[in-house]
């Protein structure tokens, strides 16, 4: 393999693994509503987002273990990696919080996942282009929905208004990772097969804007951002949803149902 | 069940068992719609036979998370062996991405009669303004969407407000 071709797979391996990972790890908190949603309709809405995701996530961790020269496959990358080397936006991980924290966190992240996968499936690289293709609209759906419950609550009752902007505040800061790009992201738009996410912000910014507009929300100053989960730097409860999530792994390694 | 290697081979020039092939992969029934088969979906994308006279079956999921893959993948397999197919290999392939214009005619027709919706055929492009949804029992346009998840990935809830029954549709996609 030349130098360049083995680069252009080392980054490939990292991109997958990022976009992977943010899927997985927000499928994994969105499972946590599993009977404890608001209604049983949320319950279900909720539990079916997760399923999407972790289809998306399966398909690009198997990808990544392809990428990688197949000693690991989607499970080892899952259930096998430690807190450092998962490369999801700090976003993701954060808890669910109350019913508006988990909407704020899905209109943030749909819009952007929507948008990114809207120009991925352009990309030259055919599975990631089949990935983006199947998602584009599932990530629509995940939007609306999350589109729909904003605007429920922001312009609704002065207490639902209230914890909604709640909400929004809180989550703010974990934004701005979500258009970090490094030579990962820059090296492999250059050759058209990933999509520069720096390029997605004025985009993503004009939609919440728009939607909180109707939300009667506001968009809170920028006070400080969060930024370390594609280095694997990530928030302090991260390391909790990992070990729920990889305990029953761990515990019975190699077992299946 | 097992055939000898030489039938296996001999099945790959004849176009007839290629048919047969195809006709076996078709008639697996979904395991989370029953009523419809998955050659009614529209996710078997292929079947062929190579010179091995290994049957390969490619198919798509509906949602990129749908749970009932695996088991339909287990399915062919089993239907396909049972039906003489020695050698088969089953192939999942996410592009092109399926979408509910490929569910047939015939599959429209058995999810209407079993009481839920059929998508309408434009799903490809996405509609802001929802057309109201009729509903399977009584006939009635005066419905109301419950929730835009249902008891499946590829499914929505809906109640009728004049005979006041609860349905499902199948989401257009």
């Amino acid at each position: 393999m030349s130098e360049a071709t083995e680069s252009t797979a080392a980054a490939l391996f990292t991109y997958a693994l990022r976009l992977g990972d943010d899927a997985l790890v927000l499928s994994q908190r969105l499972s946590e509503w599993a009977s404890r949603a608001p209604e049983i309709e949320e319950d279900i809405a909720l539990t079916n987002i997760a399923l999407d995701l972790l289809g998306q996530a399966r398909a690009l961790l198997d990808y990544a273990a392809v990428v990688e020269g197949g000693t690991r496959d989607e499970d080892d990358l899952a259930y096998l990696r430690t807190e450092r080397e998962f490369r999801n936006v700090h976003l993701v991980e954060q808890e669910n919080g109350d019913f508006a924290h988990t909407i704020a966190r899905q209109l943030f992240f749909s819009t952007y996942q929507l948008f990114l996968y809207e120009e991925l499936i352009s990309s030259t690289d055919e599975l990631l282009a089949g990935v983006a293709a199947k998602a584009v609209k599932e990530a629509a759906y995940h939007h609306d929905h999350a589109a729909l419950w904003t605007v429920r609550l922001g312009d609704g009752t002065d207490d639902s208004r209230r914890r909604m902007q709640a909400a929004v505040d809180r989550l703010w800061p974990f934004t701005a990772e979500l258009f970090d790009a490094d030579d990962v992201e820059t090296g492999l738009a250059a050759q058209g097969i990933a999509v520069d996410p720096a390029t997605l912000r004025p985009r993503w910014v004009r939609a919440i804007s728009d939607t909180f507009a109707t939300a009667t929300l506001v968009i809170p100053p920028t006070v400080w951002t969060s930024h370390g989960g594609r280095r694997g730097v990530h928030t302090e409860c991260f390391g909790y949803l990992l070990a729920e999530m990889q305990y029953l792994h761990r515990l019975h390694p190699g077992t299946s149902w | 069940m097992t055939v000898p290697a030489s039938t296996a081979v001999s099945a790959a020039s004849d176009p007839t068992a290629v048919e047969r092939a195809r006709a076996v992969s078709s008639a697996v029934a979904d395991p989370e719609l029953p009523v419809v088969t998955i050659g009614d979906l529209g996710i078997v994308r292929a079947v062929d036979i190579d010179v091995q006279g290994c049957v390969h079956v490619v198919l798509t999921p509906t949602y990129s998370g749908c749970p009932a893959t695996a088991v339909i993948r287990h399915d062919v397999l089993s239907a396909l062996q049972d039906a003489g197919f020695d050698h088969v290999e089953v192939r999942t392939a996410l592009a092109p991405a399926w979408t509910t214009d490929w569910i047939t005619d015939a599959g429209r027709r058995k999810l209407a009669e079993h009481g839920i919706v059929p998508p309408s055929t434009v799903s490809s492009q996405r509609v802001d303004v929802a057309l109201a949804m009729r509903c399977p029992r009584c006939g009635s346009f005066d419905t109301k969407l419950v929730s835009r998840f249902g008891s499946t990935a590829c499914q929505a809830m809906y109640r009728c407000t004049s005979c006041l029954e609860p349905f499902d549709a199948v989401k257009p996609y």
